[in-house]
């Protein structure tokens, strides 16, 4: 999010999903898309087979998506900037960029060209460990397509070169001239239904709905008018932040709706000794989570079958969800939790359905001036929608960018904050499967998931498995600086050697115990996808 | 769009694009044609053979979902032999199969149910011979019943061209010929990913949700549109509800983007959590070191209470709210609003960076 802002000034996916069906090329980096976003990885596959387009896939592990490539570059977890930078060395070096588009859409080119200079395809293969001729395949097939859609998501940025990552996939979109065009863009696909949402009505430290900077005077001005209320000026504290203030002490007291960090967080023990440490937590979710447990007051909450209100999907579309059956119990829907609660602290809300807080969105959040219950009661729009009259948009940065001009950014290789040693020799990388989802909570309740998935594993491969003696679905243990899981072992090809595989979906190996809180310095992303450990037989 | 042609269509004159096919000319005009084995989106395969028509000067009847139109053509698609020829196909389809629509799921849903319906078929003239396949319950998801199965093909184009997941084909040939995973694998044996785009194709009872069967019978379903709870994508969905219990999750083609009808094993089969016996029913006040149950007053107060006095005594910033991705747009709005209004503080965050 924040390396897309700073490259374009809006974070938000470009274009839209339906347009990957009929682009000349894709290009998927750090997304596992059929098994993260399957119905989106439908537009590419088709894309693919029936419209013949052109596929990339860059991924260290062999996703399924890679059967349906032209090209698979398999780099080492963690030199996704090495490689990209390589590509445009190629590109730049080949003179094969869009120079119209460079020169009127863009700046900051001549700090890109100097700094992916020393960056050759030869040098790239040492980082990487991809061949030299495949990433010149790769950057010539990118670039000499007419319209070409980059798609990412948190393989790109849960690294601490996160941002990094999705400032040099914007560098290779805007070099290309592939941004603010149909079929063109930089995609990250999201990985829960409304992060994107979320993020848009300013569940976010820094900013109020729709990216409006708490610390700039005329919006809190603005915003203190319309809830009638002071504002506090200092940006408040990221996830992984309140957990470090709870464990000093600074965070005394915690609210948290529908999110079950522990399981979900970095480094879990860290987690549980803050929260621990709170003197009072208030925990609202659907289940008693590992984090309700934990809690002073727990409130049950409607799930989405049970409430009325919207979601925006990663495309920016803004959609109805639809009371569906009735809560359970006394379970109430989370938008009239909080306002009592407000009312018992003594600021008064009084919303009487979602449709009537939608409508004070839509004036405090100019993106979404247009979006009406009315308006998408039977297609969602994609924001910026400013007004009722407008249609909304399948595409952003169209003549010109959020910010003006495009901004390219000079980035450096830098490695992943753990690397392999003599004694954690492994590179540990998480992610989901098809059949789960998150922390497992919703999907291990069905037998249909759960008969297809019932355990963690840990990805493997042969000949490490060889080496080590662990057989396939024979039980192992890894081991990270921070803590031990046990799982049975998956001996496969689609790890390449000297990497693991787990996801996160099972509490009773919560690999979360085993990854490193290191952050990104810029979007404070932990480092999920790479840490050291090593692996045993048990 | 290709050129204009002009045509004739039961009497009627018609213009229609000449990329269009008989079938699409006759439904943009009102003419109703039966069809089973065409499926939107997917190659026209003329399978079925039901879509017949009678083109003036075409040596026999065609098949009008795969006849382009051209410049004159003269169509009849009501004529005694059309409706002969409809009548003898779907014949030998109830014929060759289990049609027993008492305990089929898809009765009152069954595209083959109303063609015999339509075409006032009283019994086949010929005996009924099922090919007597066992049923597969393999798995908790999806069920086939081969016997129902009339070969049109629509679960095979579903997984190859609009899932592209390529596991479902044809194997063998003649009356012997079945739909299925490689090696004539169970679904569950295979590399099936359980999308469930086979079970909304099948426009007959052969492919159905395992989980629905016996649970309410298509009237009797009530369908509510909504958004799935799962992913970035934001497929739209149909949540199938009987007495106010959720029986499946279907999809719905009328819907448009983002999916067009499309979900995944998600979506579609991992809804079973929102009425589990261990979801949270009342609120829990920590008693004793033991959660207790408790009325939303007593919650209320003691949050109240607690909020008031750690911010009373360190500062609003001493307090921290984690909004979510899982919760709607409104539901996140009130809660920053809430952490920066009521209590005074920016420590509002939530998990999109995990």
């Amino acid at each position: 999010m924040a390396g897309l802002a700073a490259a374009f000034g809006s974070g938000a996916m470009t274009n839209s999903i339906a347009e990957l069906e009929h682009t000349e090329l894709i290009l998927a980096i750090g997304t596992n898309t059929t098994e993260n976003h399957p119905v989106a990885s439908a537009y590419v596959k088709r894309a693919v087979r029936s419209q013949a387009a052109k596929l990339i896939v860059i991924d260290p592990r062999e996703i399924t998506l890679t059967r349906y490539a032209d090209l698979w570059l398999r780099q080492n977890p963690g030199t996704d900037v090495a490689l990209i930078n390589g590509l445009m060395h190629v590109i730049i070096a080949e003179n094969l960029y869009d120079k119209d588009y460079v020169a009127t859409r863009t700046e900051g080119f001549d700090d890109l060209k100097k700094a992916v200079k020393k960056y050759t395809p030869q040098e790239m293969e040492k980082i990487t460990g991809v061949k030299a001729s495949d990433l010149e395949a790769a950057a010539r097939m990118y670039a000499k397509a007419g319209r070409a859609a980059i798609l990412y998501s948190m393989g790109i940025t849960q690294h601490i070169s996160g941002t990094d990552n999705v400032k040099s996939v914007a560098n290779l979109a805007m070099l290309c001239g592939n941004v603010g065009i149909e079929g063109g863009g930089v995609n990250p696909l999201r990985g829960q239904n409304n992060v994107q949402g979320a993020c848009d009505m300013g569940a976010l430290p820094d900013v109020f709905p729709a990216y409006q900077k708490v610390s700039n005077d005329e919006l809190r001005e603005k915003f203190a008018r319309a809830w009638n209320a002071t504002l506090p000026t200092k940006p408040g504290l990221t996830v992984v932040e309140m957990m470090h203030a709870a464990t000093e002490g600074t965070i005394k007291g915690m609210y948290i709706m529908g999110e079950n960090p522990l399981l979900s967080d970095p480094d879990l023990a860290h987690v549980e000794t803050a929260l621990q440490k709170l003197d009072f937590l208030v925990v609202q979710d659907i289940f008693l989570t590992e984090t309700a447990k934990r809690a002073h007051v727990v409130l049950p909450s409607a799930c989405f079958a049970e409430k009325d209100g919207t979601f925006t999907n990663t495309e920016r579309r803004v959609q109805r969800v639809r009371t569906v059956v009735s809560a359970p119990g006394l379970a109430k829907p989370d938008w009239e939790i909080i306002r009592e609660l407000a009312n018992r602290l003594g600021y008064p809300m009084n919303y009487t359905s979602p449709a009537e807080i939608m409508e004070e969105i839509r004036t405090l959040t100019p993106s979404y001036g247009g979006i009406t219950y009315e308006r998408i009661e039977k297609e969602g729009i994609q924001w910026p929608c400013p007004d009722t009259s407008h249609p909304g948009t399948t595409f952003m940065h169209r003549d010109k960018f959020t910010r003006g001009l495009g901004l390219f950014h000079a980035i450096d290789y830098r490695p992943p904050a753990e690397i392999p040693d003599r004694e954690y020799p492994f590179l540990l990388t998480t992610g989901r499967v098809l059949y789960h989802y998150h922390t497992g909570t919703m999907t291990r309740l069905s037998p249909g998931t759960t008969e297809r998935c019932p355990e963690s594993l840990v990805e493997i491969n042969p000949e490490d498995a060889k080496k080590l003696g662990i057989e396939n679905g024979g039980i192992v243990t890894v081991t990270s600086r921070r803590g031990t899981v046990t799982a049975k072992a998956a001996v496969t090809d689609r790890s390449p050697r000297g990497t693991i595989f787990m996801n996160f979906h099972f509490r009773e190996a919560a690999v979360n115990l085993l990854t490193n809180p290191a952050l990104d310095h810029v979007a404070k992303i932990p480092e999920y996808k790479v840490c050291a450990v090593k692996v045993e037989p048990a | 769009m290709g050129n204009t042609v002009s045509l004739t269509m039961d009497g009627k004159a018609i213009e229609a694009s000449e990329d269009q096919t008989i079938l699409e000319a006759a439904r943009e005009n009102g003419i109703y044609i039966p069809t089973l084995c065409q499926y939107a989106g997917t190659t026209n395969v003329g399978a079925c053979r039901v879509c017949l028509v009678e083109v003036e000067k075409a040596r026999s009847l065609v098949a009008s979902c795969c006849m382009p139109v051209s410049s004159g053509m003269v169509i009849r698609t009501d004529t005694k032999a059309v409706r002969d020829a409809q009548r003898m196909i779907v014949e030998f389809l109830w014929a060759s199969g289990d049609h027993n629509c008492l305990a089929c799921e898809s009765n009152g849903a069954c595209e083959l149910q109303d063609l015999v319906y339509w075409l006032g078929i009283e019994k086949p003239r010929f005996p009924i011979e099922p090919p007597g396949y066992a049923v597969e319950k393999t798995n908790t998801m999806i069920s086939r019943d081969l016997n129902k199965c009339i070969l049109c093909g629509r679960c095979v184009r579903a997984c190859n061209e609009i899932q592209v997941n390529e596991v479902l084909d044809f194997a063998r040939r003649g009356y012997r010929a079945k739909v299925g995973p490689a090696f004539d694998a169970d679904y569950i044996n295979s590399e099936c990913y359980f999308c469930g785009e086979c079970v909304d194709a099948c426009p007959v009872g052969a492919i159905t949700f395992a989980q629905a069967r016996f649970s309410g019978r298509p009237w009797e379903l009530k369908k509510t549109r909504t958004t799935c709870t799962y992913c970035g994508v934001g497929c739209q969905m149909d949540i199938n509800t009987h007495n106010g219990k959720i029986v499946k999750v279907t999809g719905n083609r009328n819907y448009g983007l983002p999916n067009q009808g499309s979900l995944c094993v998600k979506g579609k089969f991992a809804i079973d959590f929102v009425q589990h016996p261990d979801r949270l029913k009342t609120p829990l006040i920590r008693k004793n070191g033991i959660l207790t149950e408790a009325t939303w007053d007593e919650a209320y107060d003691l949050i109240a209470r607690n909020f008031k006095t750690i911010k009373e005594t360190h500062g609003p910033d001493s307090i921290a709210g984690l909004a979510s991705a899982r919760c709607t747009n409104e539901e996140n709005y009130l809660f920053q609003k809430f952490m920066r209004a009521a209590i005074g503080t920016n420590n509002v965050d939530h998990c999109a960076r995990l």
